[in-house]
């Protein structure tokens, strides 16, 4: 549904977004993660064909973004960040226009079934700049929902929803992904754990990690770290471990109890319990632990600046 | 085509719930009343009419109506695109399946519409003024300056929406309109007595000349007619480029 190739973005001397490659098939929830400014914002307007990109090539529901964009567009639903609105409309102005703009038969009906979808209906006709942040982002999912398109790409989606709301709009958002293609961006990491089938991190414009929550936790968790506690208070124990082949750091908070960072794609802990045992510590404890997503996220895009993106024109 | 009718309809409702455009048709009826009601007083007392002779009514109203349009018209138009483009809503329409060009040309419908409106409603000082005159005021020659003026009009919201697309800030919006419409206003007045070829062409360009020259006094020209279509043509299409110049930015 989505296929994107080589995909760079530069705005004069900047470089928004460089060589991004990945796809998602129909049926899947993908989640864009990356901090502020890394590029996340650039990837979706080129997909929903707003700007075009500078090289590579982007396929969105079996249509080219730069030369088919008008077919592209048809197919998309699209919520941008920070939901631009009207606010001298009412929300059913407001999904009439987009409708009419989108050509839908039976407007009237489809507006109707929309804000049923978003759970709208009660405040129809209240100007859409009176609506508080969450409802406006309801009713910018609605626009988007109005054409049943076959691919939904949002911006942020999460932003300004109490955690109430979060609540029903994540279950919406995986009843929509059974059978949309759908693309979120988030910078919090929670939302895309539990969301997404599929999580791409971008940070600075290129793609740094791209698989499963699931996969992807375990995968730098295979490093990651490792807890070990032994009998007694363990003296010298410290510079044996951090001698250990693999091991990058160590540190002892408690006597006796050890915290060692390994190097990722290897688990260390056979090593470590023969070098604790061949030095005569009595072991107790050896066991790894899990990386939370947000550590993961930090250790890869940590030491590089976030550039700032121009959202704002 | 059908989403230059869904944007210009939106776009003409729009300015019904501004306070500008209010604020806007307010100045444009206070001013042409005031001066009609001088004229027509002033006509009165020196019986100039009444007694036999006819009143300039293209004169007394449209004449002044056009000159408003310098000042007024970019606060029509300011808003238009300059909005779209600060609150976001431009990557909404642009997303949808609307290309650039019904945009621009949607933005200029309303605006036009909404002229035609102001323009509609000083035809109440025709119509008092017909009642004062025997054998009445010469409709022909008046239709065919109105028909000019709203050539005229159109040119001038062309204008308006260009200079809208160039900022996202009204105010610089609005100022730049006004420059451009009297920079196209005066461009023939440094070469009012020369004959060279420089200045015919400035004095072609000159936009005041191809409304006073014939519309003013009850006759059709052509080239005026090319004039007006081709300005507001041309201003149309350089929106648009000025629009899709996000593509290459």
């Amino acid at each position: 549904m989505i296929q994107v190739d080589g995909l760079t973005k530069r705005y004069g001397e900047r470089t928004a977004v460089r060589g991004l490659t990945f796809s998602a098939k129909k049926g899947e929830i993908v989640g864009f993660l990356g901090p502020n400014g890394a590029g996340k914002t650039t990837t979706m307007r080129i997909l929903t064909g707003f700007i075009p990109p500078s090289e590579g090539q982007a396929v969105v529901a079996g249509f080219d973004v730069l030369t088919e964009s008008l077919e592209v567009r048809k197919r998309v639903g699209y919520l941008p960040e920070n939901v631009p609105i009207y606010p001298e409309m009412t929300v059913v102005q407001y999904l009439d226009f987009m409708a009419e703009l989108r050509q839908i038969p039976d407007r009237e009906e489809r507006v109707d079934e929309v804000m049923e979808v978003v759970h709208i209906e009660q405040r129809a006709e209240s100007f859409v700049g009176n609506l508080s942040k969450g409802l406006r982002q309801r009713v910018g999912l609605g626009q988007a929902l109005l054409h049943k398109p076959e691919v939904l790409i949002m911006d942020e989606p999460m932003d300004g929803f109490d955690p109430q709301e979060q609540v029903d709009v994540k279950k919406l958002f995986r009843e929509l992904g059974q059978d949309h293609t759908v693309m979120l961006s988030t910078h919090i990491l929670a939302h895309a754990q539990e969301l997404c089938d599929r999580i791409i991190i971008i940070n600075n414009g290129v793609i740094v990690a791209e698989d499963t929550p699931e996969r992807l936790s375990s995968q730098i968790a295979g490093g990651g770290r490792i807890h070990l506690k032994v009998d007694g208070d363990g003296t010298g124990l410290l510079e044996t471990l951090r001698g250990v082949a693999g091991v990058t750091d160590a540190q002892t908070k408690v006597e006796g109890e050890f915290e060692i960072e390994t190097a990722p794609g290897q688990d260390l802990r056979p090593a470590l319990a023969r070098a604790v045992v061949s030095g005569n510590w009595n072991l107790l404890e050896l066991n790894r632990e899990h990386m939370s997503l947000e550590e993961i996220f930090i250790q890869l895009t940590k030491g590089e600046e976030p550039e700032a993106e121009g959202v704002e024109e | 085509m059908k989403n230059i009718w869904t944007i210009a309809k939106r776009e003409f409702n729009m300015y019904f719930v501004s306070p500008v455009a209010y604020a806007v048709a307010f100045a444009f009826l206070i001013v042409l009343g005031l001066i009609f009601y001088g004229n027509f007083t002033q006509a009165v007392v020196g019986a100039g009419f009444g007694g036999g002779g006819s009143p300039d009514y293209v004169g007394w109203v449209l004449s002044p109506f056009t000159t408003l349009m310098l000042f007024l018209s970019p606060a029509v138009t300011m808003r238009l695109m300059a909005e779209e483009q600060r609150t976001g809503t431009l990557e909404l329409l642009l997303t949808a399946p609307v290309r650039e060009w019904e945009l621009v040309t949607g933005k200029w419908l309303a605006a036009f519409g909404f002229m035609a409106v102001i323009v509609f409603l000083t035809g109440i000082y025709g119509l008092i003024l017909n009642n004062y005159t025997t054998p009445g005021l010469d409709r022909g020659a008046i239709l065919v300056a109105y028909v000019g003026l709203l050539f005229m009009i159109a040119a001038m919201l062309a204008v308006g929406v260009f200079a809208s697309t160039l900022f996202s800030n009204q105010i610089a919006t609005f100022f730049a309109a006004m420059a451009f419409l009297l920079a196209l206003w005066l461009v023939s007045l440094p070469f009012r007595n020369d004959t060279g070829t420089l200045a015919t062409v400035f004095n072609y360009l000159d936009f005041s000349g191809h409304f006073y020259n014939n519309f003013y006094n009850g006759s059709v020209d052509l080239a005026d007619v090319v004039y007006f279509s081709s300005l507001t043509a041309l201003f149309l299409f350089l929106a648009t480029r000025v629009v899709e110049s996000r593509r290459w930015r």
